[in-house]
């Protein structure tokens, strides 16, 4: 066992300081050290996608990085895009078209939709189901999860528009 | 029902649990942390099968951070046995799973021993360093093979043989006209929930109380297995439900783990988690399906149907656990589906082999018996020259026949019968809505190099399994409602379905009642989700419930309002009296417990039944299938929340495809499973079907439950295989392929193709 080290790095906005061994995985930092409990693990290996957080605006796997690589970067998790209380564009769309039922895929896929609709709010169906087929999903059969990606695209597009205004 | 402007039950509410879920908020078993905890990992063995000669942890008792190392002579000189939960035939008994093993490894994942250390990695490094010595004996991995018996008293590997049936199949078949017998097989695979298993033990030494965290689907029939195994009393054992990651028949039965952990908690007076990785779960947690079947159908020279007979073939790897034998049975019991057969003989036999054992994953041997008739039927209709949806017509049981009864075709189940519904107009709507007539030219033709099939498949399917469920309904002091129930919690949307069931009932916002489910702290007993029958039991005692606290409530009121019941009525969690004068039910709960206990009693089984049609393409230059277009029709009886029915509908319809195209849990002749990784067991992604359609319809309520549903969950899936299969061979007629075994990869159509190209040249 080599000791643990101290890392800097942003999460949800806020900096901050987590003590972690050198082999600890991103998502374990998040869970285990920050509670930030939301990015679920479901293979540990980098396919199932549930554990996709954004480190400085890119999808990433939390499984397959080390916290040690997120050092100085900026991480959004699932608790980053909106509460329960003020859910998101994005988030609101899945509650409506009923894009989540036992609900343990769903922050991977909102993480990944929300990297995606940030850089490309104008996406189209085929280009979100590529990108939305690295996230697996068990209940829902991914329909109303493409669906409600493609009406949260409005939000996006006017966030670009807001911007560049 | 009181008059409210709008019921719930009946829309499309949007769920309850959706807030949580979507924020990161929800609570699974994995999040569970409290002080002092520890972690434990597996050792599983590596080999399929093997004498264990001896086993040497003690470099892992030396490292840092470990706490023990438990083996099965650390539990006792008996080992705990889990017990079988449904289906218990007495043929079973001595083939069900030791919670360790001692003497012999029979499958690749059986637990050997458990670490527990101060954290989830130093437990998984010290696994490693565990020395065994195995004396490696053959592999049993498919029928037949009886030279290397698994069990010591067993003179093969066959567990359970049975003969059943109705009417006089034999004198059907010798008076028939025509008469065909084929094979098929559907490949083990599993239901592959996103959340893995786990869950956290807590001991109190001092008060002699353990509470399991992470348990779900029959946590009162767990604590009571649980109990038994660490000689406790019930009383002593609390099972907590928290949020569930998708449940689909394989999670929540008794496991290994769920003794192994809690004696570890014990032992150690420590707070104890396990969390299974996706590894381990692909070959601890039930396989399913692995059913083989002869078929046979005799008819008249017309189509119509004389006799059925069915050798079902069950792999029900190495051990019989909690399900027993319901996979092959319900394989058996639904061969004739929802056809007039008068005369059905059918067989059932249950080998065992050195793979993980099986359990029931969603529309368990539902999803096997109609690939196997449905794929028979199409071979029958194309020899007598009779189209293929006519074929069916004929045969579908018509209104007037039922209640129809199916009696006999499961040895341990009473008398059952189809219920109610019009089988022939779902079967006509299906048919309607993939464009059937319109698109029968294209059967088999070839266009832009891809061969077009159009496949049907119908089906009838059984839910709502008794015997009983409990709910209690609680008027908080703030007017709030808070509704405990037997039921469990799987992924489903229960908490929003049974909210909108009391919210109608009690005339009180949705948003107002908390939903309670599944823990064993809740009711005295709860029997749990399991069988399509969360909503049918489930639901039902929440109705009587909330029936009884409404009487309840009127009561009060009538007393504080002193105007009497038939004067009031209930609009907005208030009560209102015809004079105008008013309270809330928020007053009245301030000065009164309010608080009524509901309960369903049931044990006649409700039938769903539906028709599903696929329209594919087969590329022959590589096997590859696209589904163009794919329709569900289900009469569900009622809906109570049409979206989620609806997403049941879809979500198991892909699942469904999953099992025809991709599932597939791969082992060698070794008995080692090949693709125990997501890399390697492949399941749809969100690009593999992109057109789907679902129709839900309420045609007929059922007759057995106040609320009129009949299971929904399982409609979806259980004709996947046969609708598919059956487009994939139509597509396929021309060049003279026929299909038998799933999965339908490329490389077998492939092949199937390549091989009836050769068998037309040899002829030639």
């Amino acid at each position: 066992m080599i000791s643990a080290r101290a890392l800097r790095l942003t999460v949800n906005g806020t900096q901050t300081t987590v003590t972690v061994e050198p082999r600890t995985t991103l998502a374990d930092a998040l869970r285990n050290e920050l509670r930030l409990t939301g990015t679920h693990l479901g293979c540990e290996h980098g396919v199932c996608g549930a554990c996709t957080v954004i480190v400085d605006g890119a999808a990433m796997r939390g499984c397959l990085m080390l916290a040690a690589q997120a050092e100085g970067r900026e991480v959004t998790t699932v608790e980053g895009l909106g509460s329960a209380a003020h859910l998101s564009a994005l988030q609101l769309a899945f509650r409506k078209h009923h894009a989540l039922q036992c609900g343990f895929c769903t922050a991977g896929i909102l993480t990944t939709a929300h990297a995606l609709l940030t850089d490309e709010p104008h996406a189209g169906e085929d280009r979100i189901r590529e990108v939305i087929s690295g996230n697996l999903c068990r209940c829902t059969g991914y329909l109303p999860i493409i669906a409600a990606i493609m009406e949260a695209r409005i939000a996006y597009s006017d966030v670009q528009c807001e911007a560049a205004q | 029902m009181s008059d409210v402007a709008k019921l719930l039950v009946g829309s499309a509410v949007e769920r309850m649990e959706d807030a949580r879920f979507l924020s990161g908020s929800g609570y699974f078993a994995d999040d569970l942390a409290v002080e002092g905890m520890l972690h434990a990992a597996i050792l599983r063995s590596p080999i399929a099968h093997a004498r264990i000669a001896s086993i040497d942890a003690s470099a892992a008792l030396a490292m840092p951070g470990i706490h023990a190392v438990i083996t099965a002579h650390d539990i006792g000189d008996t080992i705990p046995i889990i017990p079988l939960r449904l289906a218990p035939l007495p043929e079973f008994e001595p083939f069900r799973q030791p919670v360790i093993a001692r003497d012999k490894v029979r499958y690749v994942g059986e637990p050997i021993a458990i670490v527990v250390a101060d954290s989830r990695a130093l437990a998984e490094d010290a696994l490693e360093t565990i020395g065994i010595e195995f004396d490696a004996l053959s592999a049993v991995t498919e029928r037949g093979a009886s030279e290397t018996p698994l069990f010591d008293f067993a003179k093969d590997n066959v567990a359970l043989r049975y003969d059943a049936g109705f009417g006089d199949a034999d004198a059907a078949f010798a008076s028939a006209h025509y008469v065909r017998t084929e094979r098929f097989s559907v490949q083990r695979h599993t239901a592959l929930p996103m959340e893995t298993r786990g869950m956290l033990a807590e001991w109190n030494s001092l008060a002699g109380r353990l509470v399991v965290t992470g348990a779900t689907k029959v946590t009162f029939y767990n604590r009571r297995a649980l109990a038994q195994m660490l000689g406790l009393r019930e009383d002593d054992i609390d099972l907590i439900e928290i949020d569930v990651g998708g449940g689909f028949g394989v999670r929540g039965e008794f496991y290994p783990e769920d003794f192994l952990i809690p004696f570890a908690a014990r032992k150690l007076a420590r707070p104890v988690k396990w969390i299974e990785d996706r590894r381990e779960h692909l070959m601890a947690i039930n396989h399913s399906r692995d059913v083989a079947c002869e078929l046979s159908l005799a008819c008249r020279s017309d189509g119509m149907i004389l006799g059925l007979r069915g050798r079902v073939f069950a792999d029900m790897g190495a051990y019989i656990r909690t399900n027993g034998g319901v996979v092959p049975a319900k394989a058996a019991q639904f061969l004739p589906g929802p056809y007039r057969i008068p005369h059905v003989s059918v067989s059932v036999e249950a080998f065992m082999t050195n793979k993980t054992p099986v359990g029931t994953y969603r529309g368990p041997g539902r999803f096997e018996a109609n690939f196997f008739r449905e794929r028979l039927i199409d071979m029958a209709a194309i020899d007598l020259g009779i189209d293929i949806a006519e074929f069916r017509r004929k045969n579908l049981i018509t209104e007037q026949e039922l209640p129809y009864p199916i009696d006999g075709l499961v040895p341990y189940e009473g008398p059952t019968s189809y219920d109610t519904g019009d089988y022939v107009e779902v079967f006509e709507r299906a048919l309607k809505e993939i464009g059937w007539f319109e698109k029968s030219h294209l059967q088999g033709k070839l266009i832009d190099g891809v061969r077009h099939g159009i496949g049907l498949g119908c089906f009838v399917e059984s839910g709502g399994a008794g015997p009983k469920e409990n709910a209690a309904l609680t008027l908080e002091k703030d007017g709030s409602l808070t509704v405990a129930v037997g039921s469990s919690v799987l992924g489903q949307g229960l908490e929003t379905v049974l909210g909108q069931i009391a919210s109608d009932t009690l005339s009180i916002p949705f948003d107002r009642i908390r939903v309670l489910h599944g823990s064993t702290t809740l009711l005295d007993e709860g029997f749990g989700t399991y069988h399509s029958r969360a909503v049918v039991m489930g639901g039902s005692a929440v109705l009587d419930a909330a029936t009884r606290l409404r009487e309840k409530i009127l009561q009060q009121a009538s007393n504080h309002l002193g105007r009497p019941n038939s004067e009031l009525k209930i609009v907005n969690a208030n009560v209102i009296a015809d004079n105008g004068a008013s309270v809330s039910f928020a007053a009245l709960a301030a000065g009164h417990d309010l608080q009524a206990d509901g309960t369903f009693s049931n044990d006649v089984r409700t039938y769903s039944y539906g028709t599903h049609a696929a329209h594919v393409t087969v590329d022959p230059r590589t096997g590859a299938v696209k589904v163009l277009d794919y329709i569900a029709v289900e009469d569900v009886g009622r809906a109570i929340n049409p979206a989620i029915v609806h997403g049941q509908a879809i979500g198991a319809i892909v699942q469904g495809l999953g099992g025809v195209f991709l599932d597939h849990l791969i082992y060698d002749e070794q008995g080692q499973l090949l693709n125990a990784s997501l890399a390697d067991y492949l399941v749809p992604t969100a690009s593999d079907f992109p057109v789907l359609r679902a129709v839900t319809l309420e045609l007929r309520p059922s007759p057995s439950n106040p609320l009129g549903a009949k299971g929904a969950g399982e409609g979806g899936i259980v004709a996947v295989a046969a609708a598919t299969a059956n487009a994939v061979a139509a597509a396929l007629a021309p060049l003279n392929v026929e299909i038998h075994h799933l999965p339908l990869t490329p490389p077998r159509l492939w092949r199937l193709i390549k091989n009836a190209r050769e068998r037309t040249t040899n002829a030639a």
